[in-house]
């Protein structure tokens, strides 16, 4: 290390500043900041898009769209929101800021390849925009085959060259995590600081290390299946072409292997800063860390063997979806233990509600809420009347939007005064809090109504009977839409203002090795590694 | 209401408040079964032995669901008044407690246990399809659904949306027609890209995959008009393709059968369904 810092500063590469510090950045904490203003761009291209969408389906005909953009907006709205928003704010963000943070490491293993994997997600995002201004559906602009991108509506139907140009930006978008899970893995096994063996490692830490094994595992099946989609889209192979001897079931298969592991990937870094925030600001140790840490190897595990879940209805043999069943609820046993360690941390604690536990209660409010409808639908009986009905929507947006979301602003209010060294309004972040609570909760409930008297889920327009639950649910997309203006007008009035944070602004609740440093944190910390008891 | 109120403005608007209780009373006796209804808040109205069951099994999941869901809800009340930090400044250093992490792992495995028994019953009720009185062919296209009998005439017909009809969106120009009280068999297929065959008040929803021949059945118990919607996406007009079954006495059945063949004769007939009759 210390030859490392002399040549360094021999060649003048001490800190590099302008458009440099960027562009070439190998800093975790510049890339992690690209992140996080990259998933919030992002997320706000997404979340227009869902509001068009409910502005769509407000009253019942057709208003906005034409019928197969109402599809590109639907297809990249889902893309959007899981690829470029919450991925990249969790695990590009968070994960890049902290995670050599809370271990005590200089920085991450693989710095250079740091900065590849965020440019390659840039590039997979303009890939995607791309999309929507070419051809897809015969006639029209942009990819609409939904963000599972079944075949053969993903191969046939759409001849023009907009599924090439997703399927590429998801191709990208895979590489850059890959390569971000391979830095993440190779960071924490190597880079702990001494004496922070796994067992005394900080859950967030925990859970970006499960996260990431996850993605390394999956994402390679996605990249299979939709390599297969594109052969078929342009040299003639024939996997999923029935008239071939092929199967349109098994990109389903392949999808969804992918597919389940990858809404625990949106969740599971979730859990471990709801895990930071609870202890914080209750003021206690969490409860039953080592229950914690393995409920979320164990969710990771049995992520991989529940896949089927998402295809009851396509005519699996009923033994086959029996043991999807039994599979699929067992995820319940360690996701409660989650949910019980969190109120009992919560617990005999002396809580602080400062902004970032609002969002941290009201995560386990949705997440639970979320949570219990996923043992209904578990259940291959009743799934056949919900599935492909707004009762799913209603159902994966309470725990991977929302509860993911609520997540997500826990993080940002719990770090902010870490990152930039600057203290927001509390009163804005718990109005913020207050509004998007209300608005989300009026958006998502009605849709479990609209679901169990079967509207079914991607459609522009609806029977007249569906009109009053859809006017109420848009209402709240509004709701949640103002929300966020809320939460800009509060990071832009923390950055004028200019309110210094302490190193420490949480006091004895905050025991991880991030609040040691200065807020912000020196270009370069840990010179010295901090030893841990 | 601006309108001010003379004694024939009341009188006007008791006969309007009248007339809306009497239209309301009767779309919502024609919109009993077989359609959603406005602001409905649970599963439609079963018509049939399995969505029978399914309903049974769903509020019984929905009553342990909503417990814990109020469980949980109540446990963050009581954490927020009991444990805030001022009324309780010093908090406890409390991290286990072996017995009731036992609890919190053992009574939902009890719980799950306890659902998933009714669970399996149901799927097997569902998936064991009986022996049948009726088969129809039903093949998904972009964006129409297409009928066929192979073993009641060996007629085929395509059911398109109709715009003149009510329903909107959920009226067709041609009804799957069946008797009642008997057991349907639906074989789906697709020839384009993946649909999906549902009818909600049925129970069932099987998906229509090109090369892929799925199948269901049903045993509708009430006469009647009976919708559902093609639920898997399919392209454009995804919302465009509903479909409707004519549950009739089994003698109106029979006098359809007769005027459906002679109607649907000239039909260019769908090659495959006709040959499985054929090989019978």
């Amino acid at each position: 290390m210390a030859t490392n810092t002399a040549t360094l500063d021999s060649h003048g590469h001490g800190t590099p500043t302008g458009w440099r510090r960027w562009i070439y950045s190998t800093n975790h904490k510049d890339i992690g900041t690209m992140y996080l203003v990259f998933a919030i761009l992002a997320g706000l291209i997404g979340g227009a898009m869902s509001v068009a969408i409910r502005y769509e389906l407000m009253h019942p005909g057709v208003q906005l769209f034409a019928n197969a953009t109402y599809n590109v907006f639907v297809t990249n709205h889902g893309l959007i929101m899981i690829f470029f928003m919450v991925m990249p704010a969790m695990i590009g963000g968070f994960g890049n800021w902290m995670v050599p943070l809370m271990i005590g490491a200089p920085d991450m293993a693989f710095p250079r390849m740091n900065n590849i994997s965020f440019w390659l997600l840039v590039v997979a995002f303009m890939l995607l925009i791309i999309s929507s201004f070419v051809e897809g559906e015969p006639g029209s602009l942009g990819a609409g085959p939904g963000w599972t991108m079944y075949a053969p509506l993903s191969t046939s139907g759409h001849p023009g060259p907009a599924v090439d140009f997703g399927i590429l930006a998801l191709h990208l978008a895979g590489a850059s995590s890959i390569l971000g899970a391979i830095n993440f893995i190779t960071t924490i096994f190597n880079m702990r600081a001494p004496g922070m063996t796994l067992h005394k490692m900080p859950l967030f830490a925990w859970s970006i290390l499960v996260t990431v094994f996850l993605l390394l595992i999956a994402l390679p099946v996605l990249a299979g299946a939709i390599t297969m989609l594109l052969t078929d889209r342009n040299f003639g192979t024939t996997f999923f072409t029935a008239s071939g001897g092929g199967d349109p079931v098994l990109y389903q298969h392949l999808f969804w292997f992918f597919g389940h592991p990858e809404v625990y990937i949106v969740i599971l870094p979730g859990f471990g800063i709801i895990s930071h925030v609870i202890s914080t600001f209750s003021r206690k140790p969490i409860f039953g860390y080592l229950g914690m840490a393995y409920a979320m190897v164990a969710i990771g595990g049995i992520g991989f063997v529940v896949w089927a879940h998402h295809m009851y209805t396509v005519g699996m043999s009923s033994t086959a979806q029996a043991y999807f069943v039994a599979a699929t609820m067992v995820i319940a046993v360690p996701t409660g233990v989650k949910i019980f360690s969190w109120i009992a941390t919560m617990w005999g604690g002396s809580i602080q509600f400062r902004a970032p536990m609002m969002w941290a209660v009201g995560f386990v409010f949705v997440f639970t809420l979320g949570g219990v409808t996923g043992v209904v639908l578990a259940n291959a009986g009743i799934d056949r009347v919900v599935q492909d009905t707004y009762y799913v929507i209603a159902h994966f947006h309470y725990v991977m939007g929302v509860a993911a979301v609520f997540a997500i602003f826990a993080g940002w209010y719990y770090w902010f005064p870490k990152i930039t060294g600057y203290m927001y309004s509390d009163g804005i972040a718990k109005l913020h809090f207050w509004v998007m609570f209300i608005g989300v909760n009026i958006l998502f409930f009605p849709q479990h109504f609209l679901g169990l008297s079967g509207m079914p889920r991607r459609y522009i327009d609806y029977p007249d009977a569906f009109a009053g639950w859809n006017y109420v649910s848009s209402i709240g997309s509004y709701i949640s839409a103002f929300s966020v203006l809320i939460f800009l007008w509060g990071v832009v009035l923390a950055f004028m203002r200019k309110e210094r944070a302490a190193d420490n602004p949480w006091g004895e609740g905050a025991t991880t090795l991030e609040w040691t440093l200065p807020s912000p944190p020196p270009f370069h910390q840990f010179e010295v590694l901090p030893r841990v008891k | 209401m601006k309108m001010s109120m003379g004694p024939i403005g009341q009188r006007l608007l008791g006969l309007a408040v009248l007339g809306a209780v009497l239209v309301g009373m009767g779309g919502a006796a024609l919109a009993e079964v077989g359609q959603p209804k406005p602001w409905e808040m649970n599963l439609q109205t079963a018509a049939s032995p399995i969505m029978e069951s399914i309903h049974h099994f769903h509020s019984f999941l929905f009553w342990i669901i909503a417990a814990i869901t109020v469980l949980v809800l109540v446990l963050l009340i009581v954490v927020a008044v009991k444990f805030n930090a001022r009324t309780n400044p010093v908090p406890s250093r409390t991290t286990h407690n072996t017995f009731i992490e036992i609890v919190w792992t053992l009574v939902p495995v009890l719980i799950l246990i306890g659902v998933a028994i009714p669970s399996f019953r149901l799927l097997f009720d569902q998936l064991d399809i009986p022996k049948s009185d009726v088969t129809i062919k039903a093949t998904g296209k972009q964006w129409y659904w297409s009928y066929a009998y192979p073993d009641n005439g060996n007629f085929e017909f395509d059911s398109l949306l109709a715009h003149d009809k009510q329903p909107r969106l959920l009226a067709v120009d041609n009804e799957i027609v069946v008797p009642v009280n008997k057991v349907i068999r639906v074989q789906v297929t697709a020839a384009d890209v993946i649909h999906s065959f549902a009818v909600p008040s049925f129970g069932i929803k099987i998906d229509a995959i090109p090369g892929r021949l799925n199948e269901t059945w049903f045993k509708a118990t009430k006469e009647g008009m009976f919708y559902g919607q093609c639920s898997e996406l399919c392209g454009k007009d995804h919302a465009f393709m509903p479909i409707a079954v004519r549950v009739v006495s089994d003698a109106e059945y029979a006098k359809w059968i007769e005027e459906a063949k002679k109607k649907f004769a000239a039909f260019p007939s769908n090659s495959y369904a006709s040959a499985e009759a054929l090989q019978k």
